[in-house]
């Protein structure tokens, strides 16, 4: 840690980011005060860095494309139109006591047709399953394995592993317990036990960026 | 301007209970009520994929999939996140995603060269910049002008920097959404920020700001 008796100008840079953000302690503070005090470059620098993050922090600095909004509105509104459309056959039949026969098999053409399409666009728009292949569970993890779980994920990894999201809640159970109790094996340091799930994937690195973005997703941030 | 630091110590603001309400009655079966959900962070998420992808069909794309992907997995919303990083985290994932698919990384590995986070820094210029009009982020140009030194950034301090200093994300949560440390999510922030000032200082000085260079529908010669 640098001396807080005196600090020159490129100790003062090195923190001025931190000072910004009011992540230097008290008695750092006060001596880069000083510092702003008597060194007109120094205070200079501070006023236009924070300048700069004043003004890229401002709401009006984030610009959307013309249409943009429209365009995620109704997509949006698509989305859950498709939801919609899924439930609705079972509706349909309970209150379709038509007399006549061919009277019903015209909207039953139109929804086949109309089911076939949504399960056409279905296809074409998620390439990538919500879940992974890599999420299923992995063959071959030896039963008494010691592995390790924590509160705030699905996910089950080898002690140590970098990937371990919040540490402080970290169990340690068997790779078979884990596995009974739901938890799937990480894609980084469990990789050796998913190759055999992996079979028949063309790209493998799709594969584990899907898994990372279950995580992601799961995990909920912090 | 939002203050960095009450963003870090107090993540709950006010609009948040009506923001819990709709997440609920969403995830309870109301999803016409997703878009009203995700609308007051659309920008944002937008910005995000733009600073990784740096292509605006791209960058469009990637926000429309991240929403979707968020409204399919809302279930796996939990209450104790704020719902914004949440939201921020799958765009930056769906970004980065999309961007190794693309192999763009081969490209702008060049961008990388310069791997001295470490290097002292020294300032190009003491211009002095005190003063900021309010009314400046008014105008197109100065946006413009402001969005052009930030492309010119590498990579890596560009993504650090939008994430914490446009979408308001904590020190941790940059981390965690780039898959980089803390202390580099510091390094890169301060590096970020010090270059920025140097590109824009100078032209504070020169008046770019303040005024246009000419009248709007006059021509300078």
């Amino acid at each position: 840690m640098v001396s807080h008796e005196k600090l020159n100008c490129e100790q003062v840079w090195r923190e001025l980011s931190n000072y910004i953000d009011g992540e230097v302690n008290a008695a750092l503070r006060s001596t880069m005060d000083e510092h702003f005090k008597t060194c007109q470059r120094c205070a200079s620098l501070l006023a236009g860095t924070r300048n700069v993050v004043q003004l890229y922090g401002d709401e009006r600095m984030l610009e959307v494309p013309a249409g943009f909004s429209q365009r995620l509105e109704q997509r949006l509104e698509q989305k859950v139109e498709q939801g919609r459309e899924r439930r609705r056959p079972r509706a349909v039949a309970s209150r379709a006591r038509w007399s006549s026969w061919s009277a019903w098999m015209v909207p039953l053409a139109a929804m086949a047709l109309f089911a076939g399409t949504l399960a056409l666009v279905d296809s074409l728009t998620f390439k990538y399953p919500a879940k992974s292949i890599l999420s299923a569970p992995g063959h071959d993890i030896p039963p008494d394995l010691a592995v390790v779980v924590t509160a705030g994920s699905r996910v089950f990894h080898v002690a140590g592993c970098s990937f371990i999201h919040d540490k402080a809640t970290e169990r340690t159970i068997t790779a078979k317990e884990a596995m009974q109790d739901g938890y799937v094996p990480c894609s980084r340091c469990l990789r050796q036990y998913l190759k055999t799930a992996l079979r028949g994937q063309t790209d493998a690195d799709d594969a584990s960026a899907d898994a990372e973005q279950d995580e992601v997703i799961g995990r909920a941030g912090h | 301007m939002s203050d960095p630091e009450m963003v870090l110590n107090n993540p709950r603001q006010a609009g948040d209970a009506r923001e819990l309400e709709l997440i609920s009655n969403v995830q309870g079966g109301q999803h016409e009520l997703f878009y009203e959900l995700v609308r007051p962070y659309e920008r944002r998420v937008y910005a995000a994929a733009l600073a990784i992808l740096r292509n605006e069909q791209d960058a469009e794309d990637a926000a429309q999939e991240a929403m979707l992907k968020a409204f399919a997995n809302i279930q796996k919303f939990r209450a104790e996140a704020r719902f914004s990083t949440w939201l921020i985290q799958i765009t930056v994932n769906e970004a980065l995603m999309r961007r190794r698919r693309e192999r763009t990384v081969v490209m702008e590995g060049i961008d990388d060269r310069r791997d001295g986070e470490e290097s002292e820094y020294a300032p190009r210029d003491f211009a002095d910049w005190r003063e900021i009009p309010s009314e400046a982020l008014e105008r197109k140009e100065v946006r413009l002008r402001l969005a052009e030194a930030l492309g010119t950034l590498d990579r890596k301090y560009r993504e650090v920097f939008v994430l914490r200093d446009m979408e308001h994300l904590n020190i941790q949560e940059t981390a965690e959404a780039l898959g980089i440390t803390a202390a580099s999510v510091k390094t890169r922030l301060l590096r970020a920020r010090l270059m920025l000032r140097d590109l824009l200082a100078a032209g504070w000085e020169q008046g770019w700001f303040s005024r246009l260079p000419f009248e709007k529908g006059t021509k300078p010669w």
